[in-house]
């Protein structure tokens, strides 16, 4: 097993002083010289959008890459509820130590203490930040923002614009990006997928990609580059992630020697839109936000296929009221999501029967309408009700909306250190691509949080402290790294044509995702896990004898994109699973069966599992090496994290 | 549902489009528009034809990706929505259906359905945004903004920059697009130092992308799939208007693009 230096590089001292002791030692890089520094940003979202922004205002020449038509598409945009900070607006008991707290006890003491504690402090400059670039938030008639709660926290913490707080952000950030470009400190490159990461004698200097619409692979050098390029949810197939969405950026950066922190820390969002039927492409989120208003129930009896306005009162079950009685509706998304599926388990579920099950439980607004009239909660959430109705066809407004847990987030990431930056010296990670912030669960409006803090506020001085410290020999795209990797990217795409079998490389998608949700989805165990390892090698074999890409390599060809992320999801299944099957406990979003209290909640075994497990890439359907980062929780007692 | 699709097929920039028809069989009523479209193309792809080239990407109606002109109207028949929000049981069994692409000068196909709008992000680079630099803002609550202009503001930043408005207008215009990214910081108390610049700025950067003028037939605003007023497009006007007539930055930013070309 190789040596790997997992160390963390927290800074010393007290918790609440460690982010801006780092911020007064920490080395500087003089404005003449910043503009000696290129800087690669893969991503366009909230991380990578800030940080490209960010970057250039400073004086670095950047260059930023996305696979969309336009950098303002990342899927960002798609968050509905809200943002996440310690303004404590409401004088009702909030701070930066509750903010940190809440956020450590929602990703059940699996996040490093001094990664969260930072986060909390800068949330509240990001509010203030997006609100001088014009982000219209929510306000109230005295003109001052708004908030709202959002499940795990007591305290109305959360910004808002209207649901569609993502978009608002997204577009804020944006307009900072835009006008970089504008100034020339920026060059953007939309349509263009990254393909690989190039390391020379340990230090990330570059990427190949691939030009989506004329098919061109391209070198790029630089002295440092910034993944922020999400999640790999998708890999289920059915997500509330875009289609596009995909592990490639990470997943290549891991065979360059990056390890991947907790895989299998992936979240399951209790309020999305059931499955309707085969057809379906993505699932959709309906804001966590409803849950103020909106009350969760099922029926009493199993098998009760009445209309739900003649179920009386007393035949309801409000079951998270029920079940957790001070956090109620507002519970945090896993203990919501495991509640929906146990009810539907035990065939109370509601809603047509997709293969055989009613997998539904109704979020109901019948008794917010009545409190506070069908106006304010068209105010609140009109959108989402709209978008419910295009979407199934029902309105919320006199129907119950029907909802089911659903694949959003994922915890996991590439390893990071306090500087944000990989195991690969010059390879940061931010946002959702990175592992550090949200442990086993993440809060709701906490995404939109960490994109924004990692962009905006801490990649700036980590990215600084690495420049003014490391030595960078000078390396052009002419240097053989270069080559051997663009190699290994055009050999890759040759192979993929060549293969010229039957099958799509959805349908493998399709299969592959169904595996996944079906053993290492909702609940997991060893022997699910198992039969999911073996299975996920058979259908790689099966991929590459059998896939089918059309089209030529040097067009516009979605179905060789297509191909090249699938391919990608069928390696980082197996890193996955592993994950699952080797954390013998269950944490957070990570629901081991045989490790269950015996109301059913969460079993973390701290004695074992108080780690961060990363793997490293040994070869395709080898073993990746296990190393641990142990965390420390020296400012907070480990509890078992109790909503009731 | 069975359904006859007539689509536009083209293979690059520069080769002639045509319309070929497909069947399209078994589609369910409660698929959306974009995944009956992925049907047809699994069954494309398993006689190893080409598959229909189309954007998409969130599918929940927010990232403003899809693009195409269903029966003759940008995201189709549905009013306020977009193409992949659109679901199937708006249309009758049977139907024959005609898919394009957006069509305009300033949005040149890439292949079948797929267009170039990368206009929309240069027009956006000449202004639209506040001068404010990371770490420069003040608490967010230091200037209070009456809920009634934060909620237009709100309306017109709902824009997702599809390019529908430009599809649907004859002229190929593109102001509904660029009144609406001007309303926001038109009635943001941020958006106040840089008005008039950025009015400028970006009216000009939109006529050099090759978009026409409007002439009041509000094609736009009918098909927008978040509802955009048109009235924005007289917000815009009157800022550009008093810029013409009052403003040295209009004289500046004439006289450089004068001096440029």
């Amino acid at each position: 097993m190789s040596t790997i230096n997992l160390d963390a590089k927290i800074p010393p001292g007290p918790l609440a002083t460690k982010w801006s002791n780092y911020r007064s030692q920490s080395k500087l890089v003089n404005p003449a010289n910043k503009r000696k520094f290129n800087v690669i940003v893969v991503g366009s979202g909230l991380a990578g959008a800030s940080a490209a922004a960010t970057l250039g205002e400073l004086g670095y020449n950047v260059d930023c890459f996305c696979f969309q038509d336009s950098p303002r598409r990342a899927h960002s945009i798609a968050a509905q509820g809200g943002i996440n900070a310690a303004k404590n607006y409401q004088n009702d008991g909030d701070s930066v130590y509750r903010l940190f707290y809440d956020t450590i006890k929602g990703g059940d003491f699996r996040a490093r203490e001094a990664n969260v504690h930072r986060l909390a402090e800068v949330s509240t400059l990001i509010i203030d930040q997006c609100v001088a670039q014009g982000v219209p938030f929510a306000r109230e008639y005295g003109g001052t923002l708004a908030n709202r709660s959002f499940g795990g926290a007591q305290v109305s913490r959360t910004f808002y614009a209207r649901g569609q707080t993502g978009q608002q952000l997204l577009l804020g950030a944006y307009s900072a990006l835009n006008r970089q470009i504008d100034s020339g400190k920026v060059t953007m490159h939309t349509r263009t997928e990254m393909l690989d990461l190039v390391v020379v004698d340990g230090q990330a200097r570059g990427i190949i990609t691939r030009d989506l619409v004329t098919g061109k692979i391209e070198r790029h050098a630089a002295h440092a580059v910034i993944l922020a390029t999400g999640g790999y949810g998708n890999i289920f197939y059915l997500s509330t992630n875009a289609v596009g969405c995909n592990v490639t950026a990470t997943y290549r950066a891991y065979k360059r020697g990056a390890l991947f922190a907790n895989p299998c820390f992936t979240q399951i969002h209790p309020t999305c839109i059931p499955v309707a039927g085969e057809h379906q492409s993505k699932l959709t989120l309906m804001s966590e936000s409803l849950r103020n208003d909106g009350r969760i129930w099922v029926p009493k009896k199993a098998n009760d296929t009445r209309s739900p306005d003649t179920i009386p009162e007393d035949e309801r079950d409000y079951y998270l009221e029920r079940m957790y009685p001070s956090y109620g509706n507002l519970s945090p998304r896993d203990i919501a999501s495991r509640a929906a599926k146990r009810v539907c388990d035990e065939g109370r579920g509601v809603g047509p029967e997709v293969a055989g099950v009613r997998r539904g439980v109704y979020l109901d607004f019948g008794d917010a309408i009545r409190r506070l009239g069908k106006d304010t909660i068209r105010q609140r959430y009109g959108n989402l009700f709209d978008m419910y109705k295009k979407i199934t066809g029902e309105d919320p407004y006199t129907v119950p909306m029907r909802i089911y847990p659903a694949v959003h987030y994922t915890m996991g990431g590439l390893w990071v250190d306090y500087n944000l930056m990989s195991n690969i010296a010059g390879l940061h990670v931010l946002g959702e691509a990175n592992f550090s912030d949200h442990g086993a669960n993440r809060l709701g409006a906490s995404a939109l949080m960490q994109g924004l803090a990692d962009g905006y506020f801490v990649i700036p001085y980590t990215l600084a402290s690495y420049f003014a410290g490391t030595p960078l020999p000078k390396v052009g795209t002419d240097h053989a790294a270069f080559g051997e990797a663009e190699r290994q990217v055009r050999e890759q795409i040759i192979r993929l044509q060549a293969v010229n079998g039957n099958r799509s490389p959805d349908s493998f998608h399709r299969e592959l995702g169904t595996l996944l949700w079906d053993n290492c989805g909702m609940g997991r165990n060893r022997a699910g896990l198992e039969k999911a390892l073996k299975r996920i090698p058979e259908l790689r074999d099966e991929f590459w004898k059998n896939v089918r890409v059309v089209g030529s390599a040097d067009d516009f060809n979605q179905q060789l994109e297509k191909a090249g992320r699938v391919a990608d999801f069928l390696e980082f299944a197996e890193v996955l699973c592993l994950d699952a099957l080797t954390r013998e406990e269950s944490c957070g979003g990570h629901f081991r069966e045989e490790y269950q209290t015996e109301e059913g909640e969460a079993l973390r075994n701290d004695q074992d599992f108080c780690h961060a497990s990363c793997w490293e890439y040994t070869g395709v359907g080898n073993r990746p090496n296990l190393h641990k980062e142990s965390l420390a929780f020296e400012n907070i007692k480990l509890a078992q994290r109790s909503y009731k | 549902m069975n359904l006859t699709l007539r689509v536009w097929r083209q293979s690059g920039k520069s080769g002639a489009g045509k319309l070929v028809t497909y069947p399209a069989k078994d589609v369910s009523a409660d698929s959306s528009f974009l995944e009956m479209l992925d049907q047809v193309n699994q069954e494309l792809v398993a006689k190893g034809e080409e598959p229909i080239a189309f954007d998409s990407d969130c599918r929940e109606g927010i990232c403003g990706t899809c693009s195409m002109v269903i029966n003759g109207i940008p995201h189709g028949p549905q009013r306020g929505t977009t193409a992949c929000q659109l679901h199937m049981r708006v249309f009758k069994d049977g139907d024959t259906i005609t898919i394009e692409p957006f069509r305009a000068t300033a949005f040149p196909v890439i292949k079948d359905l797929v267009v170039d709008r990368s206009a929309f992000d240069r027009i956006q680079q000449a202004g639209g945004y506040v001068s404010v630099n990371t770490g420069a803002a003040q608490d967010g609550n230091a200037v209070p903004i009456p809920k009634a202009e934060a909620d237009v503001a709100f309306d017109a930043a709902a824009c997702i920059g599809c390019g529908a408005c430009v599809a649907a207008c004859k002229n190929s215009s593109a102001m509904l697009f660029l009144s609406a990214k001007l309303a926001q910081f038109r009635h943001l108390p941020q958006g106040q130092p840089e008005r008039v610049r950025r009015t400028v700025r970006m009216v000009e950067a939109a006529d050099a992308e090759g978009f026409g003028n409007c002439t009041n037939f509000y094609e736009c605003e009918a098909v927008c799939p978040k509802n955009i007023p048109a009235h924005f497009i007289a917000e815009m006007n009157v800022d550009y208007f008093r810029a013409a007539l009052l403003s040295r930055e209009f004289d500046d930013v004439n006289k450089g693009a004068e001096e440029e070309g």
